[in-house]
């Protein structure tokens, strides 16, 4: 009997498999492949059997090499394990892997390939990972397709079990790991005939056992390990073998066939390429269509990677093939060829030498590479290479898909060559993060795919941006099975969701003639047309378009749904493709409606339905005109004023002209000029706040708690304001700390403002008249925004403010100096950045960052643009990522560098003192660079040393010159998150707090992994719910500041700006000028808390004032000078515990899933806190100095 | 002694019946109100709108930050299944008290729509409760809104709850109505089967540290039981349904007065939130002692002893408090 057909990605699909047929899984988060473990943790959680009628075992580790030890162990004695990676991930289950190899262990690990980081980080897909791991001796099946995924996830797991070697089950992260397909589901019944009971048992039997005790792991010798090594050679001998019957195996059970290495293509085929990965679809459906035109060509799909069967390869390959291209999708520079190449030719070198299979001529073998980072793989750079294979001399070692003009080594292509098969249905949708584009087209996709007989595909693009982000869903349809394993180029129906796109992103370009065009534009049907920019109307016509347009977010309004437009963009999509008769369209979209919707209350499902039959209701047609008359125009990507580098190379980025950047754009080594996202105007709120200057109190309170630094204030002398535009606002400047006529201006950046209404939320000045009126409200931006552009561009050429002569130990002070961290792309009312922020502005000239991977690391440091940025001297923060896992030591390495040259350059300097100045050189050795102007003068000295250096003729004077820069105190801070510093780097960072060097901490708190979507870690509260603890986290926190506090020689505190910024403040200066380790744990609200991100403030108080976040700062030194360093910054618990955690999401989560625990565990919470607070009270008087001691003494 | 009254159709061992307040909450509580001999309760109020947010907020947050970056397609595990949606917890709790005491359980309903109050009402009677309270809370701040429109509002809202239901209602109000018996007889003839004077809701106020409008609820002092008193005295002759005193009872005496004037239920929860349950047993304990000195021999014979149809001068209910504050006055009384 045929399955019923069913649409998911291939993480779904693969974690289907792998949580049926494992016992105990063991799972830490990664991009892409965190979906699989998410589904096993909600799976197990639900009470979901495995097909031995038990519920899998999931646990989180806090790494992954922690994952693939906890694997280890469970394999050792005796369970049916898996573990889901990616990437880094995979490297660090490296050991692991040599061992369980090693020892002939069956397991399974899932992996959604990812390119490795090299000079950049990528979470995108190639094979760079699992090409990483041929060492181990693992077993490799790689799977093409969702389809695959969830076949060869099966055989996989069979085969290990079979053939006793553990296994690397891969596919593309990304364009596999995320493209939803419609497959055919591998049954219960099929899996569990798969699986050789007997084995199981041969399993068990070597499990490690008290009742059966044997030793393994031992410690070898040269005398006995190489041949203890060559022992299990017969078992990587015979699992090809193994492989081949689970797979006809497969076959007989399901009718779908797989081989090992799978051979597409005529018997008298002359050319062929061979390949591994979605690629091999891509290719596969090319040499169709070439065949078509009477060529022959194939392909030579490798499922079977290790153990590599030659012989298999070989017999797959028609004797008839004169011409080989063997494509890779990773990179091993230096080699001979990367790997998959490098078997293939070995494989046919061997057969020729042992007279195997008889070809007439060993075919040319050429290699390429090709997809790195999920660099697109297209139908015509296949036919590229196919063409390249039929030349006399044809270029070896290429690259397809880009344009190498430095080594020369790409194949030119033409974009244009190709035609997309006429019955598939390509449809684009262009849309915002926060609009429920992508949810709505999945929901389509489920629709068509379940109700018709129809194939259907759909793949989401997602930019780097955490707020104001656009996606773009790929959505494909039709009768036949849909290879296409690349973006859709030009499509037969676009819709736009998002009317402002239309003037940044040239969205046409991808319609084919006679294409539909959906717009969402708030207007009424007659003012649209001339509301489109003239390139957008030169299109229309040209390709002549059919054109609707919707006011979806009034309907979505007028319905009680907000700013939610999905169901109704996705009920025009259904009205005007034709895709399903509209009637049954609209009847599935309920349904649809229903099931999601259906658990979550009655409103909601009716006001989705009538939001449904008012869509129809309120789309029209609109008539296009024969002539582009508009006077609106699109917009430049950056300002005429940028750079070069950042008009030639940053700004065809943002406009999504990245892939048509040659090599020599970039750097040879990932380095990038700081500081260009002031570049990138992105204009993405529709409100901003705006002063009220008779009401401010200048308290800096609004810049203090800006996360994209959009809101800033300087003092100046009244002269300057001579050239102000008229609606430039200022006030006298409040205090008498300023000179006569000195100004202040607050004035915010209406195209870089997110909207969060933080700054408002915390503005403490209100209209005595009129209560309701703050300092700073929020206003429409439109009606302002050309005057507000204007008064920024003025307010940034003030010069800044003289900081030795600022206050900056104060909140109001310290918010005069310039913000080096700007305009991030963090999510919009970030609590993570306003603490990056105040850092840079108190030591950003002077500061190098080892940042841990994760949102910091994204905001931080993900192209197209950066917010580090420099002040007017050039200064500014410089800033790198290495690992996830190894900040704290990537960190450590700055400061012990940082210290040694300047100690280098301070001995040269001593010994140079009689060549050059004396006095100044005196006065560089012996500088006193605690403060402000001591760091000032110290830079002048050295910039007058270095003059001097320069004609010096002493012959160390060169050396010294290029170090000399270190003479000038250096600030190193390392940033993360708590997954980095509570988890996985836990065991760095408690080395470093212990190494006694001057280096700074900034633990930015959000209690989850905020970057991968909110995965439970050591941070997580007690009670909480997030991914991997899908029933509420049953542990409390763990205290990181105590335990830093506990080891004695580290500057701690604990700090939430929202409840009291002063002495987060106090903290971050008092850390900074601590000589030894300091660790700062700064409360981070964040959008995996699940509420508005406005009130993000009044939870930090709340937390504070209900004793779960009590402030405190630990300084050692104080000690010396006979003070208490432990100084408890909170008062004792005045606000009920659930008062404050239920005005979150996931505290709510729990009680509204699971209530009887959700009560045991907030009553166990609340008294875990009264407890906590108990010992931080104790703590504070155990630290208090002994009164007698200090008497007797 | 026979303390019983009927409220509402029900048989009630005493007319004293804890109101709405968070003590039904708690089973134990309950039980213990129906040891020192509470005739009734009263449930918390379900709340239509609050249940209607909530399911909206979650609704919100579970998928509006998804499916915008790639790393983190959604931030929550997605749930199955929902707990509390569409109250299930309170009816499990009506549930739960009717298995655990033997009185009456009467349900309380706040909410603002037609459809919310009729499904939600007709689960109440389903989950076991005895009878369903009303308590209809409508600022009318709207100034084009008319006294018309929102007297109809009211009434509107009875029909179709007492449309849905098979066991009586009762209607919490506030008294403010410009004819307020006038209106009182209109819900009667909607079909109320009982009245209940008067509710009590958060009213705003103002910190002055913080110059916020901040929403607070202040428990009941003895004194605000003037307003009820003075209605019940003044509607029991016009009335054939129940009446209900809220608000202000706060000892026997208090109770008494309420009685007197023709309540035949009196409800309290500030005195049993402040001296717990023991307070109920000790106001019965001395109104059955007061009834002894008057001789009165049931709470029957008490009922609206002194209603405006039973005082020699039924003006005495309608007159405004100033004229006998005057009328006390006695200059002899001034200290020198």
């Amino acid at each position: 009997m045929q399955e019923k057909q069913i649409t998911l990605d291939a993480n779904e699909a693969t974690a289907h498999v792998a949580h049926k047929l494992s016992e105990v899984i063991a799972i830490y988060p990664i991009t892409p492949s965190s979906g699989m473990g998410e589904w096993s943790d909600e799976w197990s959680m639900a009470g979901r059997k495995n097909i031995w009628g038990t519920v899998p075992e999931v646990i989180e580790l806090q790494s992954e090499g922690g994952a693939a030890g906890t694997l280890h162990g469970a394999l050792q004695t005796g369970a049916l394990g898996t573990t889901f990676t990616a990437s880094q991930g995979l490297l660090l289950k490296m050991p692991n892997l040599f061992k369980i190899a090693g020892e002939l262990t069956p397991a399974v690990v899932h992996v959604a390939a990812r390119t490795v980081a090299s000079h950049a980080l990528s979470i995108f897909g190639d094979h760079s990972d699992v090409m990483a791991m041929r060492m181990t001796g693992v077993g490799m099946l790689s799977s093409n397709s969702v389809q695959e995924a969830m076949d060869l996830a099966a055989i996989t797991h069979a085969a290990s079990l079979e053939s006793r070697i553990p296994f690397i089950h891969f596919f593309d992260g990304f364009r596999t790991s995320h493209e939803v397909q419609k497959i055919t589901p591998v049954p219960d019944d099929v899996l569990k005939k798969m699986m050789n009971d007997d084995k199981i048992i041969e399993h068990r039997k070597r499990a490690l056992s008290p009742d059966n005790p044997v030793i393994r792991g031992t410690a070898q010798n040269p005398d006995v390990f190489f041949q203890a090594r060559e022992s299990s050679n017969k078992y990587y001998d015979a699992c090809p073998g193994i492989v081949k019957q689970k797979m006809r195996e497969f076959e007989e059970l399901t009718g779908r066939a797989y081989q090992l290495f799978e051979y597409h293509g005529p018997e008298d085929a002359d050319r062929i390429i061979i390949l591994m990965g979605s690629g091999a679809e891509t290719v596969h459906e090319t040499v169709d269509q070439l065949n078509k035109k009477g060529e022959k060509t194939g392909v030579l799909k490798v499922r079977l990677y290790r153990p590599f069967s030659m012989q298999d390869l070989i017999e797959a390959i028609p004797a008839s093939v004169k011409a080989v291209a063997v494509l890779d999708r990773t990179k091993e520079p230096g080699s001979t060829g990367d790997p998959l190449y490098l078997d293939v030719v070995t494989a046919f070198m061997e057969n020729e030498t042992e007279e195997g299979k008889p070809f007439g001529k060993i075919p040319r073998i050429i290699a390429g590479r090709y997809g790195l980072s999920s660099k697109e793989f297209t139908p015509v750079m296949v036919k590229r290479v196919f063409d390249e294979l039929n030349e006399v001399k044809p270029k070896n070692h290429f690259t397809i898909g880009i344009n190498d003009d430095v080594t020369g080594r790409s194949l030119e292509f033409n974009t244009n060559g190709w035609e997309a098969d006429p019955e598939t249905f390509e449809g684009l949708f262009f849309g915002l993060g926060a609009d429920g584009t992508v949810s709505a087209n999945k929901n389509s996709i489920k629709i068509i795919g379940d109700n018709t007989e129809n194939y259907a595909q759909g793949y989401f693009v997602y930019d780097s941006k955490k707020s104001g982000a656009t996606t773009v869903s790929h959505l494909r349809f039709g009768p036949k099975p849909i290879r296409s394993a690349y973006l859709i180029d030009k499509a037969k129906f676009i819709a736009c969701h998002q009317f402002q796109f239309l003037r940044q992103l040239n969205i046409l370009r991808h319609a084919r003639k006679g294409a539909t065009f959906l717009i969402n534009a708030p207007f009424a049907p007659e003012e649209i047309w001339k509301n489109l920019p003239n390139e957008v109307q030169q299109q229309i016509i040209e390709k002549e378009l059919k054109v609707y347009g919707i006011d979806a977010y009034k309907v979505a309004k007028d319905n009680g749904m907000g700013n939610r437009i999905n169901t109704v963009m996705q009920t025009c999509f259904f009205a005007i493709s034709e895709i399903l008769p509209k009637e049954r369209a609209v009847e599935l979209i309920k349904e649809a409606i229903y099931k999601a919707y259906g658990n979550k209350g009655e409103d909601i499902l009716q006001s989705n339905y009538k939001a449904v039959d008012n869509t129809i209701e309120n789309l029209y047609q609109i008539d296009v005109p024969a002539m582009a008359e508009s006077e609106i125009h699109m917009r430049r990507p950056v300002s005429e004023k940028a750079p070069d580098f950042v008009q030639d190379v940053i700004a065809e980025i943002i406009a999504g002209n990245g892939d048509n950047l040659p090599v020599s754009a970039f750097s040879e080594d990932g380095t990038f000029p700081t500081g260009t996202t002031c570049w990138e105007k992105r204009n993405i709120t529709q409100e901003i706040p705006v002063l009220e200057p008779d009401i401010c109190i200048q308290c800096g309170k609004c810049m203090m708690v800006c996360p994209h630094a959009v809101i800033r204030m300087k003092a100046f002398d009244g002269d300057l304001l001579a050239d102000a535009p008229e609606t430039f606002k200022y006030m006298d400047a409040k205090g008498r700390e300023w000179p006569d006529n000195t100004k202040i201006s607050i004035q915010v950046s209406p195209e870089d403002c997110t909207g969060c209404d933080l700054c408002v939320e915390v503005c403490p000045a209100k209209d005595r008249k009129e209560v309701g009126r703050k300092a700073l409200n929020m206003a429409a931006v439109e009606p302002i925004k050309e005057q507000e552009i204007e008064n920024w561009d003025f307010f940034l050429n003030i010069p800044e403010y003289d900081r030795s002569l600022l206050k900056t130990e104060t909140v109001k002070g310290s918010q005069f100096l310039q913000p080096l961290f700007e305009f991030s792309g963090a999510c919009t009312g970030c609590g993570e950045t306003p603490y990056i922020k105040v850092v840079t502005q108190l030591f950003g000239d002077r500061m190098v960052i080892a940042n841990a991977t994760g949102c910091s690391s994204i905001y931080g440091g993900n192209l197209p643009t950066t917010p580090y940025t420099k002040n007017a001297q050039g200064l500014g923060p410089a800033w790198s990522n290495s690992l996830f896992e190894d900040n704290a030591e990537f960190g450590l390495g700055y400061r012990v560098t940082i210290d040694k040259i300047r100690d280098y350059a301070l001995e040269m300097l001593k010994g140079m003192r009689d060549t050059l100045n004396g006095d100044l050189v005196d006065q560089i050795l012996n500088a006193d660079q605690s403060d402000e102007p001591g760091i000032f003068e110290q830079r002048e000295r050295v910039a007058v040393l270095k003059k001097e250096l320069e004609t010096s003729g002493h012959p160390k004077a060169k050396t010294l010159l290029s170090v000399a820069d270190y003479l000038v105190v250096k600030s190193v801070w390392m940033f993360g998150g708590d997954g980095w510093a509570y988890d996985i780097g836990y065991g760095g960072l408690d080395h470093v707090l212990a190494s006694g060097r001057n280096v700074n901490i900034l633990v930015m708190d959000t209690e989850v992994y905020s970057n991968t979507g909110g995965q439970c870690s050591k941070a997580t509260p007690l009670g909480a719910i997030a991914k991997f603890a899908a029933a509420g986290k049953r542990t409390g926190k763990k205290d990181l500041g105590m335990i830093a506090v506990a080891g004695g020689h580290a500057y701690v505190a604990r700090i939430a700006m929202g409840a009291n910024d002063a002495q987060s403040l106090r903290a971050i200066i008092e850390a900074e000028r601590y000589p030894g380790p300091s660790i700062i744990i700064a409360y981070s609200h964040c959008i995996a808390h699940g509420y508005d991100m406005k009130y993000g403030l009044n939870q930090q108080k709340l937390a504070v004032e209900s004793g779960y976040w009590p402030l405190f700062r630990f300084d050692p030194s104080k000690r010396s000078e006979g003070k208490n360093p432990f100084k408890l910054d909170s008062k004792p618990p005045k606000v009920d515990f659930k008062d404050y955690a239920y005005n979150e999401m996931r505290y709510l989560l729990l009680a509204k899933t699971q209530p009887k625990i959700a009560r045991e565990l907030m009553a166990q919470a609340k008294e875990e806190i009264q407890n906590q607070w108990k010992v931080y009270e104790q703590t504070e008087k155990l630290y208090e100095p002994d009164a007698s001691s200090d008497t007797d003494s | 002694m026979n303390l019983e009254s009927t409220y509402l159709g029900l048989r009630l061992k005493n007319p004293l019946v804890p109101s709405a307040s968070p003590l039904s909450t708690d089973i134990d509580r309950v039980k213990q109100l129906e040891d020192a001999g509470a005739a009734g309760i009263v449930m918390y109020s379900l709340f239509e709108e609050q249940i209607k947010k909530e399911n909206q907020a979650l609704d919100h947050f579970l998928n509006t930050t998804g499916e915008s970056y790639s790393e983190a397609l959604s931030y929550f595990p997605q749930p199955q299944e929902y707990h509390n949606l569409h109250a299930e917890d309170y009816l499990d709790q009506i549930h739960k008290i009717k298995k655990t005491v033997d009185i009456p359980v009467i349900a309380s309903l706040n909410g603002i729509s037609k459809g919310g109050w009729m499904s939600f009402a007709s689960q109440m009677e389903e989950a076991g409760a005895d009878a369903l309270e009303l308590n209809i809370y409508y600022i009318a701040a709207d100034p084009s809104l008319t006294s018309d429109r929102v007297e109809q509002m009211y009434l509107d809202d009875i029909r179709s709850v007492k449309e849905a239901v098979n066991i009586p209602v009762s209607v919490k109000l506030s008294p403010y109505f410009s004819a307020f018996a006038n209106m009182a007889t209109r819900i009667e003839g909607a079909g109320a089967d009982g009245l209940v004077l008067f509710n009590r809701f958060y009213q705003p106020d103002i910190n002055l540290d913080e110059m916020d409008v901040e929403p607070s609820l202040q428990l009941s002092s003895s004194f605000e039981k003037r307003l009820p008193l003075r209605w019940i005295g003044l509607l029991r002759p016009h009335l054939k349904g129940s009446l209900a005193a809220t608000t202000g009872i706060h000892d026997a005496k208090d109770a008494i007065k309420m009685i007197l004037a023709g309540a035949d239920a009196v409800m309290m929860a500030s005195v049993l939130l402040f001296k717990g349950p023991d307070a109920l047993s000790q106001m019965l304990s001395e109104m059955t002692e007061w009834m002894e000195e008057k001789g009165y021999e049931s709470v029957e014979e008490m009922k609206g002893a002194m209603s405006s149809a039973s005082v020699a001068d039924p003006g005495s209910f309608e007159r405004a408090n100033y004229i006998r504050v005057l009328q006390s006055f006695d200059p002899k009384n001034i200290p020198s």
